[in-house]
């Protein structure tokens, strides 16, 4: 068991760096390395990702905030979405087939990998105009960049269609219980026009909200096996807090060549599982 | 000419007045960030503390206060093993406070944004925590 125990523990400080440079939360490589190399069963590796996510989301918060990374009034105003998105999202699931979303979210991923091509070569947003609810809510902000060695301002665009791409990502959240970070990631980032890092680091806050409401359901209900769940916990932590300090010297340039081919994958994933369902 | 000269300094006057308003505003926003992280570092520090002790003693020795491959899945179930020293419910109690940590950044901040008088975050916050405890109260009925 010990042997195990480490093991997963190893796997999980990988999990923690790449959710936290990502905004991903690690549930995509917690739950195929559990899956696949340990022979957990599917319901367990999702309770054991649902963990990493959260302990990804408060493991990495920390210095994310305090570098003034994340953007906390558009996280909280957004968690309204995500919260409503993932009631809806239960209930979703018992009263049309999933099928259906899958496609729709596969293929709103595969336009957003797309716009995400576009713009690879850009490595802060320009020109973006100040929405007028951005303005009223003050969600507009600034953070230093250590790649760069410069503070980036920056503006906040189309809050409706965030706010709609972020309900969306919390109906996910609710129909498959995970914290749908590629969304999240995605309503900041080709939405909102919001800058790369501050879109990972504010996914990265939001997720753990989302994902708690679902934990307890799953603790509840067994599926957190806490001899799988503590080294994935303790493993993530870990791996947060190290990623989190990687992050902000990386290029962001660098962070969008990692998380495109994340998203397609993700998207064929879901187109996968919405043809075989 | 006057006219233009009075409507200049009514813009600067203007922009003075928006110019207070966003320092105020950013730091109010210092004092949330300041007190979300407070509760993230307790929150993640119990966690894993707890989670560390329940983990060494059960690989230490190899016993979990259960039978093999169960576990304790309700609240009252988990809380009597701790009280009865069982490895295996000290983890679970570990998981079940960072699984709370996330709530209580909502509550943490909820509380901040009333004390700076930021009503309309803290009206959006109190909107986040009624939602979320519906979504529990959904969970525990489903």
């Amino acid at each position: 068991m010990t042997a195990e125990v480490i093991e997963i523990f190893l796997i999980a400080i990988l999990a923690g760096v790449v959710g936290s440079i990502l905004g991903l939360g690690g549930g995509i490589v917690v739950t195929p390395a559990l899956t696949l190399l340990f022979g957990v069963d599917i319901n367990h590796a999702i309770g054991a990702s649902i963990i990493s996510v959260i302990a990804t989301s408060s493991g990495s918060a920390v210095a994310y905030i305090r570098d003034k990374i994340t953007n906390i009034r558009v996280g909280m105003f957004l968690e309204v979405a995500t919260t409503v998105g993932a009631i809806t999202g239960a209930f979703l699931g018992a009263v049309i087939a999933p099928k259906f979303l899958y496609v729709i979210f596969a293929v709103l991923l595969l336009y957003s990998a797309y716009a995400m091509v576009k713009k690879a070569s850009q490595e802060v947003p320009q020109n973006v105009p100040l929405h007028p609810i951005a303005q009223k809510l003050r969600l507009q902000g600034e953070y230093y960049d250590k790649a760069l060695g410069e503070t980036v301002a920056y503006n906040v665009d189309r809050v409706p269609q965030g706010f709609g791409v972020m309900y969306g990502a919390g109906v996910i959240s609710g129909l498959l219980g995970i914290g749908s970070g590629s969304f999240k990631v995605m309503a900041l980032d080709v939405f909102m026009k919001m800058p790369l890092k501050v879109s990972t680091a504010t996914s990265n806050f939001m997720m753990g909200v989302t994902a708690a409401a679902s934990a307890v359901i799953y603790l509840f209900r067994g599926d957190i096996d806490p001899v799988i769940s503590a080294p994935v916990a303790l493993g993530v932590l870990i791996g947060a807090t190290v990623g989190s300090r990687l992050m902000q010297r990386m290029k962001s340039r660098t962070i969008r060549k990692l998380f495109i081919p994340v998203m397609i994958y993700v998207a064929a994933q879901m187109l996968y599982t919405g043809w075989r369902g | 000419m006057e006219e233009a000269k009075a409507k200049a300094k009514a813009d600067a006057n203007a922009n003075a007045i928006t110019g207070a308003e966003g320092e105020q505003a950013a730091s109010r926003i210092a004092a949330v960030e300041l007190a979300v992280t407070k509760m993230l570092r307790i929150g993640i520090y119990a966690a894993a503390a707890v989670i560390v002790t329940g983990l060494l003693w059960l690989l230490i020795t190899g016993e979990g206060g259960y039978p093999e491959d169960t576990y304790p899945t309700s609240f009252t179930d988990i809380a009597s093993g701790v009280a009865d020293w069982k490895p295996v419910a000290v983890i679970e109690a570990g998981l079940f406070l960072l699984i709370l940590t996330p709530v209580m950044r909502v509550v943490v901040s909820l509380f901040t944004f009333l004390h700076e008088k930021d009503y309309r975050f803290a009206w959006i916050t109190a909107l986040v925590l009624v939602i979320l405890i519906i979504s529990f109260a959904l969970g525990k009925a489903g």
